[in-house]
This record gives structure tokens, sequence and C-alpha cells, in this order.
């Protein structure tokens, strides 16, 4: 602090500028913040910092026609010795200057190892004499100043080297960043190796740097338009921020005494210079938007002042821009958060200064809870810390409940049971369709229920089925895109610990997302990659996807063809299995094609993944113990019709991780609840549909039906259709006079009867028996 | 789409035989196999591009992707669109095969036929695209700001910003997919030849890919007319010659200007006596100003038309961010395009590719700060050097005779490598220019 207020007190100035001739493309400055040198193609300048302009102090562009050496990429200013600058040129030169030589011309050394351009030049912060370069050729050298060539070279075995930075705590240590997106750590001493690598970004890392205080900290930006922060102290290399910015981060400076502050510029597009607070990665802490072009150079004037920041830009300005002059695009922002709860309702936070506002007509079921209501104990404040500058925004919070749908009546247990499809199609419709049931039905957790089973278990390789008709249908949201399943089993996790309703528990986690940034970052990966996977199912290059979902079809109508000849023979318990499991798992015979076609389309959309922390797909196995709790959940709770359709649903998916007895249980209680609401065609589909021996049983115990033969009278004993008293024919159509073999309808009142189709036709046109016995039958 | 199917038969045939002869590692050999067996799959149809290519199936990869993104996939154009973009850009090159692939495209995704007839047929915002269009092809140096800000500008007929980066796009692949098509002598001549009889064993010439001449099979229009062409292929031409040859050709454009109306109408008037409709249309219709070609950028007009520096506005640092913003995905794929081919195997000295790409960047007027360019001349020999500028240049089969370019490379692969790196050079070269200009205006 001391240090502080001596070096703040010998600093003073106010935001400025100057014009260059040409843009410039770095600059530096000396260690005691009274000069700046900015370096470009074609300007090569020392300015002097006064109390409120820049003066030009010296061009060191000197000669007529100067040649390429003086085309710098880069520029830099050594801390120790404050006559001695280095700059990278175009051409792959690297140059020292001494600016106490007496001559106009201060060019000192010039080395041309380099075969291409050099990108970055940085003297050691502490010894005099060592420089290192970093070439587009991949190679990275080290100089000494007293000798004439370099005296060594590290080769990162990979692209050009875009950034090196000597480490400022380590005196061996620097970093080099590449094109490839790899950082690589060395040791000044060992130049046939380095030390670690690490990928740092998808696409080129243009810069590092250094954290001042904290020894193991790198700060990397990339084209891939994030800042990433990495800890190198512990044994593997860690991830510990991670700032998404809108344009591809050229420069990347951390700011002197604040610990969590770094300052990006971008290489295009945008022209705005930002300084983060590495914690509060969504809204840049402070912008400078004075420059008109892309900002090429930005450095903290001085090592322990965090109050001014000196730019150069393409736009051929030079600035200082002085942190109060900033703005500061939090204050314009209204903080906001939105979740959805797993009963349907929506909670909404938001400014309190805006949420006074009169409350309109539609607020129907809002409640607010200002402030925080002791009601809820989960509800937490953050406590302010003082030392983190950002502003502190109290909020109110409002939750629309939905309607509850618990209706004192069984109605709903009707409609759904009636309305449930449970086979006959793929699993994926089937699940939306029930999901879509029990949204009508205004039951939303088991809505959820069915739309989270859908992305779990359906094949990761064809969501753009589901996504497609998730754009189709308005009323479904497009969840599959916004969710990544790590959230997805989050969610579900808590549901079930939860039994109580407080659905502001997830509320809660959403608002405070904002600490936790990894997983952010991480499932922000996965969002991507399947949306990524989406768009490419439309791709039509890689036409097998579609023979593939055509292959589905016959498949589920497979089994509508194969039950009314099976009815019956139903013999073995278990012999409707075989035919059960295809409609239910078409991914079984899919999915080794799928595989084969599919994995040059993963290497495709890797490209626009940031970074994936774990493997994108899940097995849909992960998920069965989570699942099998639910079940569990659903049938204590006393909805054993949730807990079997969904075990008919899933099938085999789950069928083994329930043991038979627990299944059987819930299969039982469901049929009988069934069969006392009288829905008889649906507790023989649950029946039929079951893999329960016992259940399947159930449908094959007492199916005997004893008949009279018609004419004699006399119990038929045998088998066949042939009386063995009266020798005739038994059971004949009275239509068309032959025997009946399989369905058999009689009239009640004169108890002739026959084919069914035949007495229907018969009894459109005539009201009479066809057996001509003069009765008025009736065919309802 | 006729033709098509009618075609597609022996066209398969082709290519069996073409991978056959073809020396390759067992693996590359089933993953280029598999690669043509998705596009046949896809299009019905394998185009002898993709058939070329297949010699560097890892390549072939990457162009198929891309080439299908900015044709068939996302983005603000409407696809009848895409292909008319890219049939007024392969006019340029007066490139028959292109045009006629893309008119067939075009009726496909349901284009109007009537704009097939010729660009004042088509709507006036396409008609907009042409001077950049002719700018890019032959003098992209010239793409200037007010380009883009001309058909930005508001109005009915105005672009959108993320529309027009997707043509400037398909302008570039398709200029210099053009290069590659001439390269590779794919293309059908300037001349319309009689239908082929369908009859006709097409492979025949195969034989010049066995014994290493050319790795070429036939082209869609005019297997008859290639035995003798071929043959004329022997390395005796004098390299004098060749050069006097281009020069040749530029002053003949000059003096043909007056009987071109004359001769243009001859053309339309054999095309019509094809039946094979209205897509082998004759390339010319698209085009406006037909003189406007390719000019020396000389080094004395420095003052006029500054150099441009890779180091200023590079690809990678540049080119990629800006592309990618407006038009997504798209740099990821470009970026691999380009990555591709400078890792493919090249049995030479990794100097003689960049001295090759650097060259036809010169070309062009890009000029990198770390290249010594003196190293050209000594890598290069002549005949390659005529080889690639008239490659990259004058891909137009009318104006620069293929045939006496004596550049023979040794392995029917390598011609086909420096062809591709001709295209991509080309490619960059030309989005540098595009992408810059569009810089410029989004500053301004």
């Amino acid at each position: 602090m001391e240090k502080m207020t001596r070096v703040s007190s010998t600093i003073s100035g106010c935001t400025m500028f100057c014009h260059l001739d040409a843009p410039a493309n770095a600059i530096s400055v000396c260690r005691d913040a009274t000069q700046v040198v900015v370096a470009g193609r074609n300007i090569f300048k020392i300015y002097g910092l006064e109390e409120d302009a820049f003066v030009e102090r010296l061009n060191l562009r000197v000669g007529r026609k100067p040649s390429l050496n003086f085309s710098c990429a880069d520029v830099m200013w050594h801390q120790m010795e404050e006559n001695l600058l280095a700059t990278a040129a175009t051409n792959g030169a690297v140059v020292t200057w001494n600016l106490a030589r007496p001559c106009r011309n201060k060019q000192e050394q010039l080395f041309t190892e380099h075969k291409r351009t050099v990108n970055k030049v940085c003297f050691h912060p502490t010894e005099v004499n060592m420089l290192l370069s970093g070439s587009q050729d991949g190679f990275m050298k080290c100089f000494d100043l007293r000798k004439k060539e370099s005296v060594s070279t590290f080769s990162g075995q990979s692209e050009s080297v875009r950034d090196v930075q000597f480490s400022i705590k380590d005196y061996f240590t620097f970093a080099a960043s590449f094109e490839n997106g790899n950082v690589q750590l060395w040791d000044i001493r060992r130049p046939d190796r380095y030390e670690r690598m690490f990928t740092a970004h998808t696409g080129p890392v243009f810069c590092c740097d250094w954290h001042p205080d904290d020894r193991g900290w790198l700060a990397t930006g990339g084209r891939d338009k994030m800042v990433k922060v990495w800890d190198m102290s512990t044994n593997r290399v860690k991830e510990i921020y991670c700032v998404q910015t809108i344009a591809s981060v050229a420069r990347v400076k951390w700011r002197p005494e604040r610990r969590y502050h770094l300052a990006t510029c971008s290489m295009m597009v945008d022209h705005n210079i930002y300084v983060w607070d590495v914690r509060r990665p969504f809204i840049p802490f402070a912008t400078f938007e004075e420059h008109r072009d892309v900002t090429t150079g930005i450095v903290w004037r001085h090592q322990h002042d965090p109050y001014f920041l000196l730019s150069g830009s393409k736009d051929s300005t030079l600035y200082q821009h002085m942190f109060k002059d900033a703005s500061r695009p939090v204050d314009r922002a209204n903080p906001e958060g939105l979740c959805f709860g797993l009963l349907g309702d929506l909670a909404f936070a938001a400014k309190e200064s805006l949420m006074s506002a009169p409350q309109s007509v539609g607020d129907v079921g809002r409640k607010t809870y200002p402030g925080g209501d002791r009601r809820y104990p989960i509800f937490f404040f953050k406590k302010p810390d003082v030392t983190e500058q950002f502003a502190q925004v109290s909020s109110a919070l409002s939750v629309f409940e939905s309607e509850a749908g618990s209706g004192v009546g069984m109605d709903w247990f009707i409609n759904t049971a009636q309305s449930y499809l449970l086979s006959g199609k793929p699993f994926v419709e089937l699940c939306e369709h029930n999901a879509q049931v029990a949204k009508r039905l205004n039951r939303p957790q088991e809505s959820t229920t069915w739309t989270m089973l859908r992305i779990m278990f359906s094949e990761p390789a064809n969501p753009s089925l589901s996504s497609n008709h998730n754009l189709n249908k308005s009323g479904n949201l497009p969840l599959v895109n916004s969710f990544s399943m790590k959230e997805m089993s989050a969610a579900l996790n808590e549901r079930n610990k939860e039994n109580r309703q407080d659905n502001l528990h997830s509320l809660e986690t959403n608002l405070n997302n904002n600490d936790e940034n990894e997983e952010t970052e991480g499932s922000e990966g996965q969002a991507e990659y399947l949306f990524g996977d989406a768009e490419l199912d439309d791709d039509d290059l890689y036409s097998m996807e579609h023979e593939n979902q055509a292959a589905e079809e016959p498949e589920y109508l497979l089994p509508q063809e194969a039950f009314p000849l099976r009815h019956e023979i139903m013999d073995h318990p278990s012999a409707p299995e075989p035919v059960q499991e295809k409609p239910e798992s078409p991914h079984v015979s899919g999915s080794e094609a799928e595989s084969t076609c599919l994995t040059p389309m993963e290497s495709f959309s890797l490209i626009s993944v940031s970074q994936l922390l774990f493997s994108p797909h899940l097995p849909p196995k992960f998920f069965c113990p989570i699942v099998k709790e639910m079940l569990c959940y659903y049938a204590e709770q006393g909805d054993v019709q949730m807990a079997v359709s969904v075990l008919i649903v899933l099938g085999d998916r789950i069928r083994k991780e329930i043991d038979e007895l627990t299944q059987e249980h819930w299969y039982m209680s469901y049929i009988d609840l069934l069969q006392r609401f009288e829905l008889w065609n649906v507790s023989n589909e649950v029946i039929k549909l079951s893999t329960c021996g016992p259940i399947m049983c159930l449908n094959q115990a007492s199916t005997t039906l004893h008949i009279n033969c018609s004419n004699c009278k006399r119990p038929m004993s045998n088998r066949g259709w042939i009386c063995d008293r009266c020798h005739q024919c038994a059971s004949v159509c009275a239509v068309c006079h032959h025997v009946v073999k399989g369905l058999f309808v009689w009239c009640q009142g004169c108890s002739h009867g026959g084919h069914l189709e035949h007495m229907m036709e018969w009894l459109k046109q005539s009201r009479h028996c066809p057996a001509g016995c003069g009765h008025l039958c009736e065919y309802t | 789409m006729i033709i098509c199917t009618k075609k597609m038969d022996y066209r398969f045939g082709t290519q069996c035989q073409f991978i056959q002869n073809q020396v390759m590692v067992n693996s590359e050999k089933e993953r280029a196999s598999l690669l043509c067996m998705k596009a046949l799959a896809n299009r019905g149809r394998l185009d002898t591009v993709s058939q070329q290519m297949a010699s560097h199936p890892q390549y072939l990869e990457s162009f198929l992707r891309t080439q299908h993104y900015i044709l068939y996939m996302d983005g603000p154009l409407p696809q009848p669109y895409r292909h008319y973009i890219a049939i007024m850009a392969a006019a340029r090159h007066h490139c028959r095969y292109l045009v006629s692939l893309h008119s067939a495209q075009f009726l496909r995704v349901g284009g109007d036929p009537l704009w097939l007839q010729g660009l004042e047929a088509a709507p006036p915002r396409l008609q907009h695209l042409d001077h950049i269009n002719k700018v890019l092809a032959h003098q992209p140096w010239l793409t200037a700001r007010s380009h883009i800000q001309a058909l930005l500008k508001t109005g009915e007929q105005c672009w959108s910003l993320a529309e027009l980066v997707q043509a400037v796009v398909l302008l570039a692949h398709c200029h210099s997919l053009c290069s590659f098509v001439f390269g590779s002598g794919s293309d059908s001549d300037s001349t319309p030849t009689p239908r082929v009889h369908h009859g006709t064993p097409p492979g025949y010439c195969l034989c010049d890919a066995a014994n290493g001449n050319t790795a070429f099979s036939p082209p869609p229009a005019g297997p008859t007319e290639k035995a003798p062409r071929r043959r004329s292929l022997d390395s005796s031409c004098e390299v004098a010659c060749l050069l006097e040859q281009i020069k040749k050709s530029q002053e003949e454009i000059k003096e043909r200007k007056g009987d071109r109306l004359h001769s243009q109408t001859l053309l339309h008037a054999d095309v019509e006596k094809e039946d094979e409709a209205v897509f082998s249309a004759d390339p010319s219709r698209f085009v406006s100003d037909p003189e406007f070609g390719y000019q020396e950028f000389a080094r004395r007009e420095e003052d006029h038309f500054q150099v441009f520096r890779v180091q200023d506005y590079s690809w990678e640092d540049h080119g990629f961010s800006l592309v990618n913003r407006l038009y997504s995905d798209i740099g990821h794929l470009l970026d691999e395009r380009f990555r591709s081919v400078a890792s493919l195997p090249f049995p030479h000295s990794p100097d003689l590719k960049r001295a090759i790409w650097n060259y036809i960047h010169c070309i062009y007027g890009i000029r990198y700060d770390d290249y010594d360019y003196g190293e050209v001349n000594r890598l290069l020999e002549r005949g390659l050097k005529l080889y690639i500028k008239a490659v990259a240049c004058f891909p137009d089969a009318r104006k620069t005779p293929l045939c006496p370019l004596s550049w023979a490379p040794v392995k029917a692969s390598d011609k086909v490598h420096v062809n591709l790196l001709v295209m991509e050079a080309r490619l960059q070269a030309e989005l540098l220019y595009a992408l810059r200009a569009i810089t410029q205006y989004m500053i301004a």
C-alpha cells in the first residue's frame, strides 16, 4: 500500500491521445513510466508522457528508405535497462536498440536467425542481457546480448509461436503459446524439451501473460474468443477462470495491484479495450471505447499503478486511458434471473427498482418475495465482499406458480391411462407423446420427466428428430438445445432428494451460477456440441442417417401386424418378449450403422466446441440408477401409473435394474387400479406389454370357454368343430353356413349367429335374423 | 437432371478404375473410396473434380465438406441464389463444366429457368454482384471498400452483410475451383461438341493415367476429343513459345473485340442445336465485360495499388475471425482446407511448396515480408511457373491452351497436388482481398 501511494503521487495525468503517422502494432513503456515506444510497419517512435499530452521524443525510423527491419510486429522496452529496446521485425529479424548511442541510428544488434516473421520478443525481467523471441517458423530463440548469435534454440515441434513470456517469479521458466492452441512451459536451461504442455484453446493462442503476483497463474487469450486463467502450480494444469469475449483476443494484460483483473483487446471487429474481473466473466468490469479501429497494443503504464492504461491502435492513435473515465457496463445492465421449477413454476428475479412498477393485469398467481423471505430457509444472502469492487444489486424475486392440477377426483388417472402410448412407436415419439399428454392434463412434473427420459435414453445421434419436433410444436420447450446432460441429471437428483416442493432451490443454484464458473463453461461446450450435432443431421452428405430413420419405420410397424395373429396361441408367457423388444428399442439394430457413419461427423462438429470436460455422450446406462430412484419415488408417492408406464416404455433399458418382485408389485397395483376404473382395454394392454412372468400369466388364467352344441344342446367335449353326439357341425354361420373358426357373434335373443363380419353386413340390410327365425336381432 | 442419371453409370465405372489405377496405401484407398461413395450416394453422381482429388483423400474430405456447407447448409442465401452465384463465378472463367453442373443443380433446387437465359434475366440483386465477381476473378486487388459499400447501400436491392459474405465465399470458391478444373483438364472444350453417344466406353484415355502422363478421367462432355490433345503432351514444346502464347492470347482477346458479337451468336446457335437443354448453356451469357481479364500486378503500379502485406492482414489472424463471425462455421471449414492442403505430404522439399504458394500470392499482389522472392526463381523451373500462372490466372480453355504446357510431373498425383495448391492459394488470396475490403467498410 505504501508503494502504491508513492506511485500514484508521482504519476498523474488524464485521458489523452495523440495522432501517430501510421498504424501501431505494439507499444511498450519504460520502467519509470515516463516514456512509451510505439512500433508498427511504418512507425517507430518514442513519446514522452507529459501531464496532459504526449510529446514526441525520438523517431527511431531513420534512413531515406527504411528496410524491412524497421517493420515491427512487436516491441519491448527493457525493464531494467532504460536505454535498451528490442523489436521483432516482420521479415524475421530481431533487432535491439540502444538509446544511448550517440548517432541517429540507434540500432545495436541485428539477429537474422529466424526464417519467418518474429511475432514476439521478450526481455528477461531481471537478467539484463537475456532476450527471447518467438517466430512463425515454430522456433523460440534465446539471445545473450553480449554475443552475436543466439545461445539456445527451442523447438516447439509445432506451428508458429504467437507469444513468449518469461515468468516473473521463476527465474528459469518461460511460457510460449502456439498457433495450434497449445501452451508450452520451458526451462531456459533445457532447450531439448519442454517441461509441460497443454492445450489451452481451439485455434491459435494469440497471447499469454503471467500474473504479476501469483506465481502459478497464467492468462491466455485465443482466437476462440476466450480468455482463460490457468493454475500451473499444481501437478495438472487447471483452468480456474474463463472469460468469454465477443471477438478473438489479441492481447491480455493483468492489471497491477488488482488480483483478479485483466485487460484485453481484440484482433478483429471489436475496437474496445475491456477490463475483466475474472470472477465475474459475463460483463466487463470496465470498458474503454475510444479507438476507431482495432487496438493492437495495451500496456499498463506502471507496474504498480492500476489507474493508467496505454493503448495503440490501427487507427493511428495512441491513448492514455484513465480508469476513472472508463465506462462501466454493469451500471447499465439490469441483472435478471429466470428459472423454471420442476412443478412448472417460474421464478424470476430482477432489480428491485424495475419490479416496483404497478402490477399488470396478467399477473395471476404471482407471489413476490422481496429481498429474501425467511419462510424459505434455503434462500441465502451472499455477504457483500468489500474487496470485490462490484455493483451490489438487491433484487426482487417473483414466483409464478402454476395452478396446481391436484383435483380431488381421479379424472386425471383415467385420462392419463387412456391417452398414454406405451408401445407401437419409436421410443422418442412415445416419450414426446406422453409428455404432451401429461402437460395437457396439467401435470408438469410428469411431463418434464418424460422429456428428460427422452433426452437421456434417445441415441445421441438423433436429437435432430426430437429437436425438429420441438421447433414445430410451439408448446414444447427446446430443451435439447439449451440443457446439457449434466444439468439434467443434476436437476433430477435434486427432485428425488426433496419431497418438499421448494422449487426455489433450483432457482438459487441458477442465480449462483456466476460463481461456479467452471461448470458454466463446461456445460456451454456441451450445449454447443449438441447443437452442432443436431445441425449436422440435416446434412445429407452423409445420407446414411436418413436411411437409418427410414429403417425404423417398418420396425415399429411390425408388432401391429404380429399381434392379431398371435392372440390365439399365447401358450408361453415369455413368447411376446422378442416382439416387444423391437418397438421399444429401435437403436439396437440401428446403432451399428450409426456408429460407422457418424465418426466423420463427430470430428467435424468438434470445431465449435470450446472445451469438453467429459465425454459428450453419456451412455444411457449412466442414468439408470437415477431413473430407478425416480421410479421408486413415483411408486411411493402412489403414482404407480407413472412408474409402470415408464417401465414399459423404457423396456429393456431399465428392466434389469429393478428387481422382479418390485416390478410385479407395481404391475399388480396398477392393473388393479385400472380394473377398478373399468379400464379393461388399458389393463389388458398393460398385461400384454408387461414382461414379468406372473403378470403375463394373468391373461392365461381361465381362458377356457365351454360351449354347447347348437343342435343337440349337449356340451361339446372334444376339440374340433363336429359334435360327437349328433355328428353335426356345431356353430355354423347363419349367413354362409360354414363353420365359424374365430370370432363368433350371436344374438342373445334367438341365439343365432355367425361370422362377425357376415352378421354386421347382414344386419345392415335386414333387421331380421339371418337364420330365418323371425327374431328382430340388433347389432350394437 | 436427366443427363446426370444417364451419365452416372459409367461415371461410377471410371471412378472405380481410376482408384484402382492409383498406387495408394490400402487404408488411404479405402478412405478415398468411402468418401467417393458418400458423395455418390449424396448426389447420385461423382464429379470429375472429386475423382481427381481422390488421390489426396484427407484433402478431399475437407473440400467436400466445405463445398457442401456453402452450397446446401445453413446460410442466409436461398439455394437457387447460391447456384446462380456459382454459375456467375464459373462463367467468368468460361468453365463450361461448372456452369452446366450448377445450372442443373440450380434447376433442381427450384430455380427459375428463365434466369439461365443470361445475366440480364436474373434479378437485379444478382446483377449487382457482377462487378465484384469480375474484380475478384481477375484482379482481386481492385476490390475496395466502395464496392462493398455499393452493395450494402440500403435500398430495394441491397445485400445484407451476411449474405454478401456468403456470396463472396462462394465466388472465391468457384473461381479457384475453375483453376483446378482447368488444371486437371476436366473442363469440356470451348466449342460445343456433339452429344456423347452413351454406348461409348469411356475408359480408354485411362491408359494415360496408367503410364503416368495424366491422371485424368474423361471430362463429362467429350471424351472423344481428348485423345489428340493428350498426344500433344510430349514435352518437346519450347518454353519461350508458351510465354508468347499467353501474351498472344491476351492480345487476341483485344483483337477479337470486334467480331465478338458475331462469334457469340454463333455459339448460341450451336447451343440451341443441342438437345441437352438449357444447362449446357454458353457461359458467356452470364458474363458482362468479357474483355476484363488478369493483368500483371506490376511493381510499377505500386503507387496505385499498395502491395498486400500478409503481416498486416492474414487469414489466421484477421480473415478467419471476420468470416467466421459473419457466416458461422465457415471459418473453421476453410481453415481446415488450408491446413490440410498445407499438410499434404509433398515428395519434394517443403521449401518448394512454400515457393509455389508464395508465388501464386505474389501473382495476385500479396507479399510476405519474411520471404525472399529470389527463392521462387531458384526453386521453380520455368515450365512449372508458367503452368502455375496459366492455371491461376487464365483458367480459360479458350484463351490458354493447356496442351503446350511443358511441365510434366513424374507422378500424376503431383500434378493434382500442384493444382490443389493453386486452388487454395487463389481462394485465400481472393478471400483476403474481399475480407479486407469488408473490414475497411465496417471500420468506416
